[in-house]
């Protein structure tokens, strides 16, 4: 990583900059004056006087956000650092991460917030802190909600649990639409998913392991909606896995409720059937689902039910994941390897274009959570990811910037690989 | 001519001519065991570790005999609970104790797939002696063992299997295993103890204790454990006894011989009457004892002695 003074000049040289919000695409130089754009056009190379970076084959576009991620501090900073979990996002292809507060202690007050705000300050990526909806993650009482998001928070969750209390909930959606605030909500209802480590079906029969249902995730998505539809607000459905909620959100959005929802490029690419090893990398909450429903998943993300993709990046230490399947806790990293992921296994195979995935990466979670989004324009600031679509490379956990291992695609061939990300008057390029 | 696998992980995926070659061994070791002596040398110098991690009386002695009765030099390793929460993980365990040179590892533990980890962790072979809910393929070998010896053949039997089918993996072995054979899979129960799919796995399921009994020649009968009760997976042991228990009424009123099995240990007078139990059509003791001729079989085909002196 490389801060830009305010004269440095930098060119990205022979890239194609895509406009996602209107699906424009220019081949163009773009030069950059410290944090912002210079120019954009054909810059003279014997002329230029300042550092140029080919990127023959690459798109520049608005900077990627992943806004479901788990940077672990404080609490388990053996697992992931602010600082680490940026380096991961940056070989990520991401300008900004929304970190969930479910650390120890849990980012339920100010203090936290302006903690990971401090860590976060020479960072090229922006942090933003998502923070609890309820004290102490406890689900009793709802959090100083105003004075949070005046100090920054995008959203609030109490994500890796639900709310289970139907009158908390109603309260928080109608409390933190005071402030335009998100409420993002891990659906799940422990009492049918309790106790289980994967999907139940026949998979989970033959392998004999306890199963976590989908009604689980629908009983819960089912009750948020009712209240949403009762008592407004602004609803964001975590890391849906199951047809059925996917189907409830697509008809709560045809009433107009103010719901979205967002999909990890794992439960796309992996199915419970991938579960015949025990491999604990592919253990997660919600669980893989069965190929029928990841094709649901699939068509929710073609026609717009889903809105964004993000990772839900969770570090888990290899002692923790290197023990049996049910000792072994939920959760697998992903920043590194979203974008290509994404590119290999949704753009590739025509579910959506290069543009509408990055849209779902970019504006769509910049916009759900009230932040700026970026423009590519002459004098506004660089918030650019450089991304190389046809770039193929095999994943290697052990080079990988996270502190944390809990990847099951290691050793996979991906399509779709990370040139550059610029924003704060920094740039980060790959090797 | 040897197995297809160097472990013994489940009954999922082995061949038909597999679980024959184990089962005519087994005939060949119960001859050894009506012997005065009933010890032969197969499997002396190699040392087994019988790792139990889940209380067990009748599997872990089933297997210890077998070893003895082959000259294997045998150490148990027992511990109760969650080895996390013991300070040391299953794979250091596993690890440090194979350091001491083991040859094979029977595995009992809470946990489905333990088995196919340790064959991840260390070079012996691995014998499942029960996994969480997944498989406990001796004991399915066993019983297949017993209905081969009273019959002549699996194909075209038909076994029901009732009671907490969900929780059990001697359900789960035996359907993988019977089904391999050629016979026919009846599952019986309440649907509370009926795990997600299991119509897909080949067999027949109904919620029937007379239907199943009307339908088959054979009737595999689980433990019930009684601590389901308490999570509400049923209503009481007194309802479980009138609706699904095997009582000597019920099977009066067939009018035609049912074999009763059991892999024990039985709650009698719950899932099955006393006087069932000890009836000649019961063959539960005779289970018992193909259990350790079995599992010699199955320790003799996994050890690598190929061609031994086992069977004279």
């Amino acid at each position: 990583m490389k801060t830009l003074r305010k004269s440095d000049l930098v060119c990205l040289r022979n890239g194609e900059v895509v406009d996602l919000i209107h699906s424009r695409r220019q081949k163009a130089d773009i030069v950059i004056r410290g944090e912002k754009i210079d120019s954009i056009g054909t810059i003279n190379e014997s002329e230029f006087r300042g550092e140029i970076i080919d990127i023959s084959n690459c798109i520049i576009v608005a900077g990627l956000v992943d806004m479901h991620v788990h940077l672990r501090e404080p609490g388990r900073e053996d697992e992931e650092t602010v600082e680490s979990g940026c380096a991961a996002a940056m070989a990520g292809g991401f300008t900004g991460v929304a970190a969930m507060p479910n650390t120890d202690p849990p980012c339920d007050n100010q203090e936290i917030v302006n903690f990971l705000f401090d860590r976060a300050r020479s960072q090229l990526v922006d942090v933003y802190p998502v923070a609890a909806i309820t004290k102490e993650r406890a689900g009793k009482e709802i959090t100083e909600m105003g004075e949070l998001a005046k100090a920054g928070v995008v959203a609030f969750s109490d994500d890796g649990a639900s709310v289970a209390d139907s009158g908390v909930m109603r309260r928080a959606l109608e409390y933190a639409s005071m402030y335009e605030t998100v409420i993002i909500d891990h659906s799940e209802e422990l009492a049918l998913a309790a106790g289980g480590h994967m999907n139940e079906g026949v998979m989970s029969t033959r392998l004999g392991v306890a199963g976590i249902p989908t009604t689980a995730e629908d009983v819960m998505v089912a009750r948020n909606i009712g209240l949403l539809r009762f008592s407004g607000g602004f609803l964001h459905i975590a890391h849906i896995s199951s047809d059925k909620s996917v189907e409830m959100v697509r008809r709560a959005k045809d009433e107009h409720l103010s719901i979205s929802c967002e999909v990890t490029p794992h439960h796309l690419m992996f199915s419970d059937e991938d579960l015949i090893q025990y491999d604990t990398n592919l253990k997660m909450n919600p669980p893989l689902r069965p190929p029928a429903i990841i094709e649901r998943l699939k068509a929710g993300l073609a026609d717009g039910t889903i809105d964004v993709i993000a990772s839900d990046h969770a570090p888990h230490s290899i002692e923790e994941k290197d023990v049996e399947f049910d000792a072994a806790p939920f959760g697998i990293t992903g920043l590194e390897t979203m974008v290509g992921v994404i590119i290999t296994e949704i753009v590739n195979s025509g579910i959506l274009s290069l543009e509408e995935a990055l849209y779902k990466m970019s504006i769509a979670p910049r916009k759900l959570l009230r932040l700026d989004v970026p423009e590519i324009k002459e004098g506004k600031r660089a918030n650019l990811s450089v991304i190389e679509p046809s770039k193929t490379w095999t994943v290697d956990a052990g080079r990988q910037k996270s502190l944390s291992r809990n990847t099951p695609y290691d050793g996979m061939e991906l399509t779709g690989g990370i040139r550059a990300v610029i924003n704060r008057g920094k740039l980060w390029q790959a090797l | 001519m040897g197995l297809q696998s160097r472990h013994l992980l489940g009954l999922e995926g082995v061949s038909k001519d597999d679980i024959h070659l184990i089962l005519d061994n087994a005939v060949s070791f119960k001859e050894i065991l009506k012997r005065p002596i009933p010890k032969v040398p197969t499997l002396r110098g190699k040392t087994v570790l019988n790792l139990f991690y889940e209380a067990s009386t009748r599997t872990r002695i089933s297997f210890e005999l077998a070893e003895k009765r082959l000259s294997a030099d045998t150490v148990n390793f027992s511990k109760t609970g969650s080895s996390v929460a013991k300070g040391e993980t299953l794979k250091d365990t596993i690890r440090n104790i194979e350091a001491m040179n083991i040859d094979m590892v029977v595995v009992r533990h809470a946990a489905a797939g333990v088995p196919l980890f340790l064959t991840k962790c260390v070079d012996a072979a691995i014998i499942n002696a029960g996994d969480g809910m997944h498989e406990h393929p001796t004991q399915a070998l066993l019983d297949m063992m017993t209905l081969r010896e009273k019959y002549g053949k699996l194909g075209g039997l038909k076994v029901a299997i009732l009671g907490d089918v969900a929780h059990s993996r001697v359900a789960r072995s035996n359907i993988f295993g019977l089904l391999t054979m050629g016979a026919e899979v009846m599952v019986c129960g309440p649907k509370t103890l009926m795990p997600y799919g299991i119509d897909e796995m080949g067999v027949e399921v109904s919620y029937s204790v007379d239907a199943a009994l009307e339908w088959a020649d054979v009737i595999n009968i689980l433990r019930i454990q009684l601590e389901r009760q308490g999570k509400g997976l049923f209503p009481s042991i007194r309802e479980y006894h009138t609706e699904f228990g095997v009582t000597k009424k019920r099977l009066e009123k067939m009018d035609k011989v049912i074999t009763i099995m059991h892999p024990g240990p039985i709650n009698r007078g719950v899932e099955l009457d006393s006087d069932i139990a000890d009836s000649e059509n019961s063959v539960i003791l005779k289970q018992v004892t193909n259990g350790v001729a079995v599992r010699m079989a199955v320790l003799y085909l996994l050890s690598g002695n190929e061609g031994g002196e086992e069977s004279s």
